[in-house]
């Protein structure tokens, strides 16, 4: 027997980590992950939800706060009819819709009070709960995967918010208003081909 | 067969051998303990009821938070107790549902609770999720040193989150919180929803 093999025999004996867990611990981590990247796998949720972001910082306060609390919670809510199995027609057209009129509203520098501007971008997260919430992969921890989805839904709603901080500068007020009509024109593709 | 082929079958055969199951915790191989510290922080259904009681009580203040830093620790060992002596029920997802949805809902609120309030808040929660501890722990055979690692983190982790909850003052830091309390309420939500689901 030659030292080469016994060496690659004792390294891998000893840095293979242990590979089942039973029982409750199993698909924990594959579920976390899952739920962190399918929010950011599908560009018609990514382009709304940073969208809302850009929205909120164009508005100011209290919009910019008042919507990335209240759009998880109402997206959660849509995610618990899709999972007890209350159908929603048409959420593949709304979520494209909701990226569309979110654009243009960001495109327009649209200004609706607080108390307009709220249920719009709750009654679009509905429909992105329902289409996104519910698919688990098989094995995968329900709970891991709401937490995942969940954080990374919010990590795009402080992305768009960041980006708008370039609100403040003339320059960037226009630069803001072309990535909202750029935002809608992809989302309208995404309508077209929810139409198709 | 030559040896060289043998040896590289017998590391295939290791390497694809899987470790036995460890059911129920993650058994760190660090002892009871340390069992317990990893079970609260690799746990959600634990872990955030109690961060979400900590933003709270740090929302309410800095006398919300040093009576709630002493408190919940107390109340989950008590529970933790009584389930380590009671095992008979293991898992309770209504109360990890409704944990989140009432203490997310409450921080995202930024609700104007008495410290008194948040004070016997923390003492429910902390005797119903010690209690799911303590039974797990049995379950487990993890005895009381699990529970005391369970214990010990989560006083440390009320104490980092009040504390840095009081210190903000920062208006967008505040906000930050409620959105925290969001997200609690949101993943509250979708475990109803997986919970309705199974049933």
């Amino acid at each position: 027997m030659t030292r080469g093999p016994l060496a690659v025999l004792t390294v891998l004996a000893t840095l293979w980590p242990s590979l089942a867990f039973a029982h409750t611990e199993q698909g924990r981590a594959a579920g976390l992950l899952a739920g962190l990247q399918h929010p950011v796998s599908g560009l018609d949720h990514v382009l709304a939800m940073v969208s809302v972001g850009l929205w909120g910082a164009q508005l100011g306060a209290p919009a910019v706060w008042l919507l990335p609390v209240t759009f998880p919670m109402v997206m959660a809510f849509g995610g618990m009819l899709g999972l007890i199995g209350v159908p929603l027609p048409g959420v593949e057209v709304g979520v494209a819709l909701s990226g569309v009129l979110l654009g243009l509203a960001v495109l327009a520098e649209w200004r609706p009070a607080v108390w307009a501007a709220a249920p719009i971008v709750g009654f679009f997260a509905i429909f992105h709960g329902h289409a996104h919430a519910t698919e688990l992969p098989a094995g995968a921890s329900g709970l891991l995967y709401s937490v995942g989805f969940v954080v990374a839904t919010g990590t795009l709603h402080v992305v768009g918010i960041g980006i708008g901080v370039i609100h403040r500068w003339g320059w960037g007020r226009v630069a803001l208003r072309a990535t909202g009509g750029l935002v809608a024109a992809a989302a309208a593709f995404f309508l077209w081909r929810a139409f198709a | 067969m030559s040896g060289t082929i043998r040896v590289l079958a017998a590391a295939a055969a290791i390497v694809l051998w899987p470790a036995t199951a460890l059911a129920h915790l993650v058994t760190t191989g660090l002892g009871p303990f340390y069992d317990g510290v990893s079970h609260f922080a690799l746990t959600p259904e634990d872990f955030l009821p109690a961060i979400a009681l900590a933003l709270l009580a740090g929302q309410r203040g800095s006398r919300a938070g040093r009576l709630a830093l002493f408190a919940l620790p107390s109340a989950w060992l008590a529970g933790g107790l009584v389930g380590l002596a009671l095992p008979t029920i293991h898992t309770a997802t209504l109360v990890t549902t409704l944990s989140f949805l009432a203490l997310g809902g409450l921080v995202a609120a930024e609700a104007r609770l008495r410290p008194e309030w948040v004070t016997a808040l923390a003492v429910v929660v902390g005797l119903l999720h010690g209690y799911l501890n303590g039974a797990a722990m049995a379950q487990a055979k993890l005895g009381t040193l699990g529970l005391a690692g369970i214990v010990s983190t989560l006083f440390v982790a009320v104490a980092l989150a009040a504390a840095m909850v009081v210190a903000i003052r920062a208006p967008w830091g505040r906000v930050a919180v409620r959105v925290a309390g969001s997200w609690i309420v949101a993943i509250g939500l979708l475990l109803l929803g997986w919970s309705l689901r199974a049933a």
